[in-house]
């Protein structure tokens, strides 16, 4: 049910060294053709491929998107500290955002992610980026409106997106990260 | 009792057995209205979105029409954009999650045929990447629509050639705004531009003369060019025409996306009949009507319209909160906005102090920073509200908060600087007395759900 990130799978040596697949550099060419006004416009999924990848974006991955597109680091790195979906070091492998803004707040967004801070583990200030779990499997973070007022509270588990996730359904959706 | 439903986008989403590919769209004569415009051509189709009187449904209402006619294809030597804005991050908005994900090629022939009216030979679609599902499900929609001849080159053997492709996000809310939008899709920080001189019509994407609307908007155009502008005028009101997709949250019986014809139920009414009445059996203390950026009505207000008598004249009416009816124009003279249609509903228990507080702490995050009264406004604003929520606040904190956001409205770059100033400007017009009561218990006040989330 949830589907746990492919970062650190065998079939790349990770983010900071080793040979990039070469399946990656052949999803960027392809990426990179739908610009064909400016290239630049290829940051935001190139960066989406990598974190996809790799689980996050660390100075290789800039130093990789920067070369493939003609551009200065600071012009890739700066959309990383912009951009709020986009991180600079691992989280879990699953990796949870709770949805805080109004109407979820209205439905109990606070109890989910009190639970959820408790059954993943997790501790720390959330106001300040992700908190992540000592052994590395889990992260939780707040994320804002996620375009599902009406079913609220709403969370988002890596890609997959639940609906009215009180306490009992937290429960069970940890339970199913296996 | 209410008007009924009139489910004019919403008509196949959520039908049992209705799926979101290209043959069951096709099933349900999808691709024959594109077939229809390409044989009336270009002009033919502006002509009745302008007859239309289509407002765009992405927050501003702005005509349709009009945006269209800035750019006249054939006199520009550029190439022309189009992008369809799929950012729905406007709290309190979830309509265009349910076409996207339930019924995409009734999006893509709305654009197609926005394209084709406008001489668009690229397009692109800008998605937030929340919406993982809802990408995967356009990217194919796209390769469905390109292998069946409807995208491409030569489409249909009309000898136009169009591409679509989808740019996704990433988690800011600023994007949503048409000119951070562009910045983004260029590859840059979302900083939105400043008008003059960079109205999208005229530099706009890489410089060049851009369209940018909603993705609703973009579905209603569709639904036009198949009855014709006049037909569809007929729909709602004058000046308020076509239906409208309104999503209610908060503290109703039964939540939900409702599509109704602009105008034709009153608010009273959505949330009575509609949705069930207030949760719990409280009482509705408050409603913000067009997403969270919109001026909040209080349960109890009487607003004076301004309505043309039969005579032609002009004479002032009075008018309840509950019955307001659910246009553009109605919302407007109440003050507030019908903006993205994101109805969001208080109950009586609710504190609107935290209420604020929760919605400061959303500006103060997605602020994009260019400019000073809003980076530096918008973080006051919620400190402040956090701490006369947890029972710190002072005096002259109120007076403070609306001084704050005064000096906000207007002197920013984008309209994210009023959308952030107008909730506090209202909440603290219209419950001044809660802020008041909450500083002088101070210690003792309540620590809710609704403002533990920010800090
Ligand atoms: C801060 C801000 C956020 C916005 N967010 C959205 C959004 O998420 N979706 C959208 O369609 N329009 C959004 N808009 C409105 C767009 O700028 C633009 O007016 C709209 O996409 C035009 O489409 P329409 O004419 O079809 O409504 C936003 C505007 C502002 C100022
Ligand atoms: S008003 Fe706010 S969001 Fe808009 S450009 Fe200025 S700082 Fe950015
Ligand atoms: S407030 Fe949580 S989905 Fe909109």
């Amino acid at each position: 049910m949830s589907t746990p990130l492919e970062a650190g799978t065998e079939n790349c040596a990770g983010p900071e060294k080793g040979e990039i697949p070469s399946a990656l550099a052949a999803k960027a060419d392809e990426i990179v053709k739908q610009y064909p006004a400016s290239q630049r416009s290829a940051v935001l999924p190139l960066l989406h491929l990598w974190q996809e990848q790799f689980g996050y974006i660390g100075p290789r991955g800039v130093e990789w998107i920067a070369q493939k597109l003609d551009l200065q680091e600071i012009q890739v790195l700066e959309l990383v500290t912009f951009y709020p979906w986009f991180r600079q070091q691992p989280y879990g492998r699953f990796h949870f955002r709770v949805c805080r803004t109004l109407p979820c707040a209205l439905g109990g967004a606070g109890k989910t992610f009190a639970a959820l801070e408790k059954l993943l583990g997790v501790k720390g200030d959330p106001h300040h980026g992700a908190l992540v779990s000592e052994d590395g499997k889990f992260s939780l973070e707040y994320a804002e409106c996620l375009a599902s007022c009406g079913t609220a509270p709403v969370i988002l588990c890596n890609d997959d997106f639940h609906e009215k996730v009180d306490e009992a359904r937290a429960t069970e959706l940890v339970a199913a990260c296996k | 009792m209410a008007a009924k439903e009139r489910r004019l986008i919403l008509k196949y989403v959520d039908a049992p057995g209705y799926t979101p590919d290209i043959a069951c769209y096709r099933k349900h004569g999808g691709y024959e209205v594109l077939k229809k415009g390409l044989t009336q051509g270009a002009n033919a189709i502006r002509d009745e979105v302008k007859k239309s009187q289509l407002r765009g449904r992405g927050g501003a209402g702005f005509s349709t029409g009009m945006k269209w006619s800035f750019i006249d294809p054939a006199k520009v030597t550029k190439p022309i954009y189009l992008i369809c804005n799929a950012d729905e991050s406007e709290p309190g908005t979830f309509k265009d999650r349910q076409i996207i994900h339930k019924d995409p090629h009734q999006l893509l022939e709305g654009m197609i045929l926005s394209c084709f009216a406008n001489g668009v030979k690229l397009a692109y679609l800008y998605i937030r990447c929340e919406f993982t599902t809802g990408w995967k499900i356009l990217e194919k929609a796209i390769a469905e629509a390109k292998a069946a001849g409807f995208l491409g080159k030569n489409i249909l053997n009309s000898g136009y050639d169009l591409e679509i492709h989808v740019h996704r996000g990433a988690g800011a809310y600023i994007c949503g705004e048409e000119t951070g939008l562009i910045e983004s899709l260029e590859g840059k920080r979302a900083y939105p531009r400043i008008k003059p001189p960079y109205f999208p019509a005229v530099l706009g994407l890489y410089m060049c003369p851009t369209i940018v609307n909603n993705v609703e908007t973009l579905c209603n155009v569709k639904h036009i060019v198949e009855m014709g502008g006049e037909a569809f005028a007929k729909i709602g009101r004058p000046n308020n025409t076509g239906t409208r997709i309104l999503c209610v949250s908060g503290d109703v019986v039964r939540p939900g996306y409702y599509e109704f014809e602009c105008g034709a139920l009153t608010l009273g009414e959505l949330l009575q009949d509609v949705c069930g009445g207030i949760r719990g059996g409280n009482r509705l203390k408050a409603v913000i009507p067009g997403g969270s950026s919109a001026k909040v009505l209080r349960a109890g207000e009487v607003y004076k319209f301004k309505r043309k008598a039969p005579d032609g004249t002009m004479v002032d009416q009075e008018m309840k909160l509950e019955d307001i009816p659910l246009d553009f124009d109605s919302l407007a003279a109440a003050g507030s906005m019908a903006g993205s249609g994101g109805i969001i509903v208080m109950d009586h228990k609710r504190d609107m102090v935290e209420c604020l507080a929760n919605i400061a702490g959303f500006y103060a995050h997605e602020s994009c920073g260019q400019c000073t009264p809003c980076r530096e406004g918008v973080l006051w604003m919620k400190k402040i509200l956090a701490r006369i929520s947890e029972g710190h606040g002072r005096d002259a904190d109120p007076e403070l908060l609306k001084d704050v956001a005064d000096k906000i409205a207007g002197r920013t770059i984008c309209a994210f600087g009023e959308a952030a100033a107008w909730p506090v400007q209202s909440f603290l017009a219209k419950f001044k007395e809660e802020f008041n009561m909450r500083i002088r218990r101070n210690g003792t006040a309540a620590k809710n759900d609704v403002v533990s989330l920010i800090h």
